[in-house]
């Protein structure tokens, strides 16, 4: 396949924008959505019918995004960011998430959420957060988390052919980062992990920002002779413990890496998740390198300190390593 | 068209709709009486409201409902042996079980959920409203919600976008006086919940919603403006539950605390009955005879009999169906 280099942001507009052309139910809605990253274009191609601006009322947008879905139509909610979810998660938790539930299937609720996620540098504790742990916990919606250009496109064009309600969380300080993405269309399916590198001495697990800096860490790694295995989930819910557990086989070391702050973070679950199912394969307690157990402060050495950083995993394969019978 | 200015079919069949409703909902208090555990917040003494309004709807219009939703399913076209099976928590329920009263609905009917979150599904009327403009249909989207409903954050929310987008949604405040145990009178300075109306240049009409006729003819303006590309209405009916927030009691037991309302206040609203009301006028206006009306009343005690039955009948889910229907 022939491809060319596209940020995160421009993957993921060209996705929204050939799915549009295809599907005439396909619209977004959310606070200048006209204005920012690939809103300009989509509005000159789509105008104000289908790119919807909407006044600063988070749960009332969202709650709108479910009344269309149930009514013929397939939203996409755009929100500033994850931190204004909490404003909207009676509409997602007690609403979206089980509306078919409630009803005994007599709906679907084909509905795309997208709120970028994460700490981009010196924007404090209510504009930085992750918060995927809060979504993997509510029965009901897909939880995407998006680490390439290549994924942002495929991934959201899978959540815009879903039938089921979808939170889509694209880690900001990536948005920007150019990645190869194909001419050809293609889709990238939910609940298949991607193995980013190859290694036989301990698998890590990381998603979004957390892959690339995991990856860091990695060739850092094979510098010394350890050799780590990066497994890239793609999405948390549905997630793919089957490709977590055949690396688990060959290297016997888990190692979790995310960004939210570790206490029942999205991380407790899949480490929960191996102790049930990956027991077996373990040589060495399953380590987890999160944030603190804090809001994110705002000073950018507070930041740093709080959030897992290219050392901090490097340091804790080594220990796993170690650890290992 | 009879001198009320409706035609004779219309009001029979609204004064059948508010019958049934009662009927039901009377049995389901008996039910509960007698012991058999069963959520359901009743709807005994605001028929008017739901009725009025789904009369004024086509088939293929939307309704959003509440906690207090057995009215909204009835009249806009549920069948009472599915509705009383999903209070059973049979597998024939309308929700095959899994919702129950809070969640009763039937979606083919036009009907978006009742909800367990008070003011939860205002949003969601609004955006099949804005669904209905994009597919640029004539259908309407009717959102009932209560006083209580009204001082929710969505509640602003909602209604500012409709505003806005001039989305075909009529919000139908059943003002029944009370939020659980708090009267609007604490809860709120207007004196109408309409006059919220004007904070969104919206059409603010406040009717007695002991009344059916009126609520009929101010839903079917507000419907017609809506069709026609009018933009939203606040219609707000003056109304009152007999039996308790929740449960089948009229004087809810709070405790030791004294209960939040009289029992001359209850009577004095009982008085003004809506189906008793109809029931006179349509036997003044020669609509309907005494026998009529009592063949009326005679099918649907047969009627509401039947579901029970059928609801007793039918089989429990199987448990693992408890893992089913949550995603398409």
């Amino acid at each position: 396949m022939s491809s060319r280099q596209l940020t995160c942001d421009e993957a993921t507009g060209e996705a929204i924008a050939e799915e549009m052309r295809r599907d005439p139910s396909i619209f977004l809605m959310g606070e200048g959505v006209d204005r920012r990253e690939y809103g300009p274009s989509l509005f000159k191609e789509f105008g104000s019918k289908r790119i919807i601006c909407m006044p600063i009322s988070e749960p009332g947008y969202t709650g709108v995004g479910l009344g269309a879905a149930l009514t013929g139509m397939r939203p996409i909610v755009r929100i500033g960011f994850v931190d204004l979810m909490p404003l909207a998660m009676d509409q997602l938790l007690n609403q979206i998430g089980k509306v078919r539930y409630m009803l005994g299937g007599q709906v679907k609720v084909p509905l795309v959420i997208i709120a970028p996620t994460g700490a981009a540098g010196g924007a404090a504790a209510q504009h930085s957060q992750s918060l995927e742990g809060l979504f993997v916990h509510t029965p009901g919606i897909r939880v995407v988390v998006p680490s390439t250009p290549y994924d942002a496109k495929g991934l959201m064009k899978t959540a815009l052919r879903e039938n089921n309600p979808t939170v889509y969380l694209p880690s900001k300080p990536i948005l920007r980062i150019r990645g190869p993405v194909p001419l050809e269309d293609y889709t990238v399916p939910f609940g298949k992990a991607e193995v980013r590198r190859q290694g036989e001495d301990v698998t890590v697990v990381a998603w979004s920002r957390m892959a690339l800096r995991a990856l860091e860490a990695a060739e850092k790694l094979g510098k010394d002779d350890i050799n780590v295995e990066v497994i890239d989930p793609r999405t948390l819910v549905p997630f793919d413990l089957e490709t977590v557990l055949v690396s688990l086989k060959k290297t016997g070391a888990l190692l979790i890496i995310e960004e939210e702050c570790k206490r029942g973070a999205a991380g407790a679950e899949i480490a929960s998740s191996i102790a049930d199912e990956g027991f077996r394969y373990l040589k060495a307690p399953v380590r987890r390198v999160a944030s603190e157990n804090v809001p994110i402060p705002y000073s950018q050495v507070l930041e740093n300190f709080v959030i897992p950083q290219v050392d901090d995993i490097v340091k804790a394969a080594k220990d796993i390593i170690k650890a290992k019978l | 068209m009879s001198d009320l200015g409706i035609t004779a079919e219309k009001l029979v069949e609204m004064y059948s709709t508010m019958l049934r409703i009662r009927r039901f909902e009377e049995r389901v208090a008996d039910i509960i009486m007698k012991g058999r555990r069963m959520t359901a917040h009743l709807y005994i003494g605001e028929e008017a409201v739901a009725t009025g309004v789904c009369a004024a709807l086509r088939s293929d219009d939307y309704v959003s409902s509440t906690h207090r939703g057995h009215g909204h399913c009835i009249a806009k076209g549920t069948e009472v042996k599915y509705m009383m099976a999903e209070l059973y928590g049979k597998r024939t329920g309308t929700n095959k079980g899994k919702g129950g009263s809070m969640h009763i609905a039937k979606v083919s009917a036009g009907l978006l959920g009742a909800n367990g979150i008070v003011g939860g599904s205002i949003p969601t009327a609004t955006g099949a409203g804005l669904s209905i403009k994009l597919r640029g249909t004539d259908q309407v989207s009717v959102c009932f919600f209560g006083d209580g409903g009204s001082n929710q954050g969505v509640f602003h929310e909602s209604l500012n976008i409709a505003s806005i987008f001039d989305l075909p949604v009529i919000y139908v405040c059943e003002n029944n006086m009370y939020a659980i145990s708090t009267p609007i009178t604490y809860a709120a300075r207007v004196a109408d919940i309409c006059e919220r109306a004007a904070a969104y240049r919206i059409s603010g009409v406040s009717v007695d919603g002991m009344d059916v006729i009126a609520v009929y003819k101010a839903a079917g303006e507000a419907v017609s403006r809506a069709r026609k590309g009018l933009g939203p209405t606040l219609l707000e009916c003056k109304t009152y539950r007999y039996r308790g927030h929740a449960g089948p009691y009229e004087m809810e037991p709070y405790g030791d605390q004294a209960p939040y309302r009289s029992k001359e206040e209850l009577e004095s609203w009982k008085k003004r009955d809506a189906i008793l009301k109809l029931r006179r006028q349509v036997l003044e206006k020669g609509v309907l005879g005494e026998d009529q009306v009592e063949r009326i009343e005679a099918d649907i005690s047969k009627e509401v009999e039947e579901a029970v039955k059928f609801a007793m009948e039918s089989p429990d889910p199987a448990p693992e169906e408890a893992l089913e229907d949550l995603l398409a």
